[in-house]
């Protein structure tokens, strides 16, 4: 990362006659490191440029969709096949290939060793080799926009018999490069996944005990372990659509006795966990961030994590919600139903539980903190607008309309890209050693926000008035298109995708202020926060910490009665208790000491 | 590079129990989950197919019997592999290990045998669904043998020199799994008629 690199190495190995590393080239230090804060960075970045394809991919057919037939500048002409393929890998990428490995990958490598006081990962030769196949996986996907037939193109749920049939979606090669891609990005998620779990339970500080593991590192090994329970069937159901594709079976196929309908709940039995998996470390995040910004302890840390197993335990017994009009037996609807509406409780606790640790908190409205807010507030709206589409009989009439779009939409946009600034602003000065500018940041932060809604705002009446999704040019329909305000409120979404697309040129700009800044180096704690990432110097260095911490308490001990400071950071000695000076500045004073 | 100290992370048991065994337990839970989503998917299309059965009375339930001998027998070498090496005794519980890759050989060259002979019978692949979850089964099954096979080899060449024995259990857990798969699938391949 930076000179600091290696200078806590001696330290650290000394005893074991390791205690230099040679000069490394630029190659074996960004590509075949087994540090976890390298890995970390491979997967944030990779996943950054696969979001811009995929935001990319979603102007292109959000111009189509108001400016039918119309040329879209950047990109030309759309045609329907490639509508199908530009809404298909919108959906896989910004899932499987953005939200996945940045939320995931990337901040369970980043947080998980340093939260919890070690070293590295517990495997980092599995850690690199799961970047490895997930890199390989992302450069699948990405050919197969350039084979014979373009990409798949059969929607991100890929059912069959389109995804099953060449001759039904015209994308042959496309298809099977699709499903081998997902594959292989599932493989890469379960190694690293295991060594996220291992990696928690084996390796943490001396005196961390169960409740001591901040809340974020929780809900990434919650999400890891669900993504572990509930994929499984999907590689099995991979397997066999490829098999489908070619080499002609016919499980999916009910021509000859195969069932379209068991590819479904291969899919969604994976699928709705999967939604969790998302959300839980972005959920995560935002907790650290309020708990920080509020100077208070987090509200009932233990009623969260119950909250956190109960709605993993459930997560199990909703799927078939998605499948209320392929067919399923109404019995199985009603169970559905229930459980559907039961998993909203666990979630909206975790947004209560929020909302009272910010009661009477002394709140700091620091970009990091506006995102967490905006995280749990953005998310209410997807939440609650579930609810609808777990009723069965309300399901009925809005299934697969914009409705169902905007919905997921506001689940997904608050987990991937709000989550993705959250973590990324707040742990940002710890990655890099450096403050991001707060008022692009403000400005950044307000106008996604603004665009954001914008776009999805419009799609719930589009939805709820009948729109469609998956249609490629409502001149056909003309019922879709007699009133006026629809076409007017298509428009109005696509301005607000281009609002929300442009507001994240601030973003760029603000990297670019930063890393051009000659601003001093904020040292190890700037927010006076307590877990123990903030006992480690910024960036860390490899081993990072200068002293393997020995933790005391829990990680929300925020304005303790007993204590001056309005922080009690989990590794500082009890007998330090009335020590004024702040402990972070003392591993500052070690770390330059080194140094020098 | 030169060769890497293992980092602290890999050292520590805060959970009581070596790393390596934790992972290969979680590495089975995934494992599990796979199969049962593969074996459910069949068991209810096979309920809802009776006509199967007529497909399934063409499957060779002797070489399927020799084969679940055969596997169970190579875990028995397995266990007595891992008790060698809790003794110490690293070159003995490689031989052992070799033994247990032995009868994955075994089974495998049976099964080849076997496949070929239904193959020539015309029971392919794409005959039916029955023969689809069949070969897809048995198939992801042989993988898991071969994989396990390798495994064991670069597990046993280190036994043999000492090294990292801790590992032989590792491996025989892993073993144990793979015949378990099997005791599903030949129940439910091969005599279910």
């Amino acid at each position: 990362m930076s000179s600091t690199a290696t200078a806590h190495h001696d330290h650290d190995h000394g005893h074991d006659g390791h205690g230099h590393h040679e000069e490394q080239n630029f190659f074996l230090k960004y590509f075949w490191s087994t540090d976890h804060k390298i890995i970390a960075q491979q997967y944030m970045w990779t996943g950054i440029a696969m979001a811009l394809i995929g935001g990319f991919l979603a102007y292109a057919f959000r111009m189509q969709l108001a400016f039918p037939g119309k040329f879209i500048p950047g990109y030309g002409y759309m045609s329907s096949l490639e509508y199908n393929a530009a809404v298909t890998n919108h959906g896989t990428i910004m899932i499987f290939w953005f939200a996945m490995p940045v939320l995931i990958a990337a901040f369970g490598n980043l947080l998980i060793p340093l939260m919890i006081g070690c070293d590295d990962m517990v495997f980092p030769r599995i850690n690199r080799l799961s970047y490895q196949v997930f890199l390989l996986s992302s450069i699948i996907l990405i050919a197969s926009f350039f084979v014979e037939g373009g990409a798949f193109n059969g929607a991100w749920t890929a059912y069959p018999p389109l995804s099953a049939n060449g001759e039904y979606n015209m994308a042959g090669m496309g298809s099977t490069m699709w499903v081998v891609a997902v594959a292989l990005e599932f493989v890469a998620f379960l190694l690293g996944g295991i060594n996220f779990i291992v990696t928690t339970m084996s390796s943490r500080a001396p005196g961390m005990r169960m409740w001591d593991v901040p809340i974020v590192v929780w809900m990434i090994v919650v999400a890891s372990i669900l993504f572990m329970a509930s994929v499984g069937p999907l590689i099995a159901g991979a397997v066999m659509l490829v098999f489908d594709q070619n080499f002609g079976t016919f499980f999916f196929n009910p021509q000859r006795g195969g069932d379209p309908v068991l590819w479904q709940h291969l899919f969604w039995f994976f699928g709705h966990p999967e939604v969790y998996v998302v959300l839980l470390p972005a959920m995560g995040m935002s907790g650290e961030i309020i708990a920080t910004f509020s100077r208070k302890k987090l509200f009932a840390y233990k009623t969260l994590l119950y909250t956190v197993f109960a709605t993993g335990i459930i997560s199990f017994f909703v799927w078939a919600h998605h499948q209320f009009i392929a067919g399923i037996d109404p019995r199985m609807a009603n169970v559905f139903t229930v459980t559907t509406l039961i998993i909203s409780v666990p979630i909206a606790e975790m947004c209560f539980l929020y909302i009272a640790t910010l009661y009477g908190g002394a709140i700091r409205l620091t970009v990091p903190m506006l995102w967490g807010l905006a995280f749990v507030a953005e998310f209410l709206l997807g939440g609650v607008t579930g609810i609808f589409l777990g009723a069965s009989g309300a399901d009925i009439y809005f299934h697969d309309t914009y409705f169902v779009v905007a919905h997921f939409h506001y689940t997904f946009i608050p987990i991937a890209i709000i989550g993705f600034f959250m973590g990324f602003t707040y742990w940002f000065p710890k990655m890099y050693g450096k403050m991001l500018d707060e008022t692009i940041g403000k400005i950044h932060f307000w106008i996604t926000i603004l665009g954001f809604n914008m776009i999805f705002i419009p799609l719930f009446f589009t939805g709820m008035w009948g729109d469609h999704r998956r249609i490629y040019n409502y001149g056909h329909f003309p019922e879709l298109v007699k009133n006026e305000i629809m076409q007017d409120l298509r428009i109005m979404a696509t301005v607000g995708l281009l609002i929300m697309l442009s507001a994240q040129v601030l973003f760029v700009i603000n990297l670019i202020k930063t890393a051009m800044s000659k601003q001093e180096n904020p040292g190890p704690n700037p927010y006076k926060a307590n877990t123990l990432e903030w006992a480690a110097p910024s960036p860390p260095g490899h081993g990072n910490f200068a002293e393997m911490p020995t933790v005391y308490r829990g990680p929300y001990e925020y304005s303790h009665p007993d204590r001056e400071d309005d922080y009690w950071p989990q590794h500082l000695p009890p007998d330090d208790a009335s020590s004024k000076k702040a402990d972070g500045e003392k591993a500052d004073e070690k770390a330059d000491d080194k140094k020098h | 590079m030169a060769a890497h100290a293992k980092p602290l992370a890999t050292l520590r048991t805060a959970a009581g129990l070596p790393s390596g065994l934790l992972a290969m337990w979680w590495l089975l839970a995934s494992e599990i989950v796979i199969f049962g989503g593969l074996l459910v998917g069949y068991i209810i299309h096979r309920n809802g197919h009776p006509e199967w059965a007529l497909e399934a009375a063409n499957t060779n339930t002797t070489a399927g019997a020799i084969n679940t001998f055969v596997l169970l027998s190579s875990s028995l070498s397995a266990v007595l592999a891992h008790q060698a090496a809790q003794t110490g005794n690293g070159p003995r519980a490689a031989r052992l290990l070799w033994l247990t890759i032995l009868g994955a050989i075994t089974f495998l060259v049976v099964k080849s045998f076997e496949w070929t002979h239904e193959i020539q019978h015309g029971f392919v692949l794409t005959k039916s669904g029955f023969w689809s979850f069949y070969y897809c089964a048995a198939g992801l099954h042989a993988l898991h043998v071969i994989a396990g096979s390798i495994a064991m080899g670069f597990v046993a060449w280190d036994a043999a020199k000492g090294k990292e024995l801790q590992r032989v259990e590792y491996a025989g857990i892993y073993w144990h799994f793979v015949d378990l798969v099997w005791i599903f699938l030949f129940p439910l391949l091969y005599i279910a008629k």
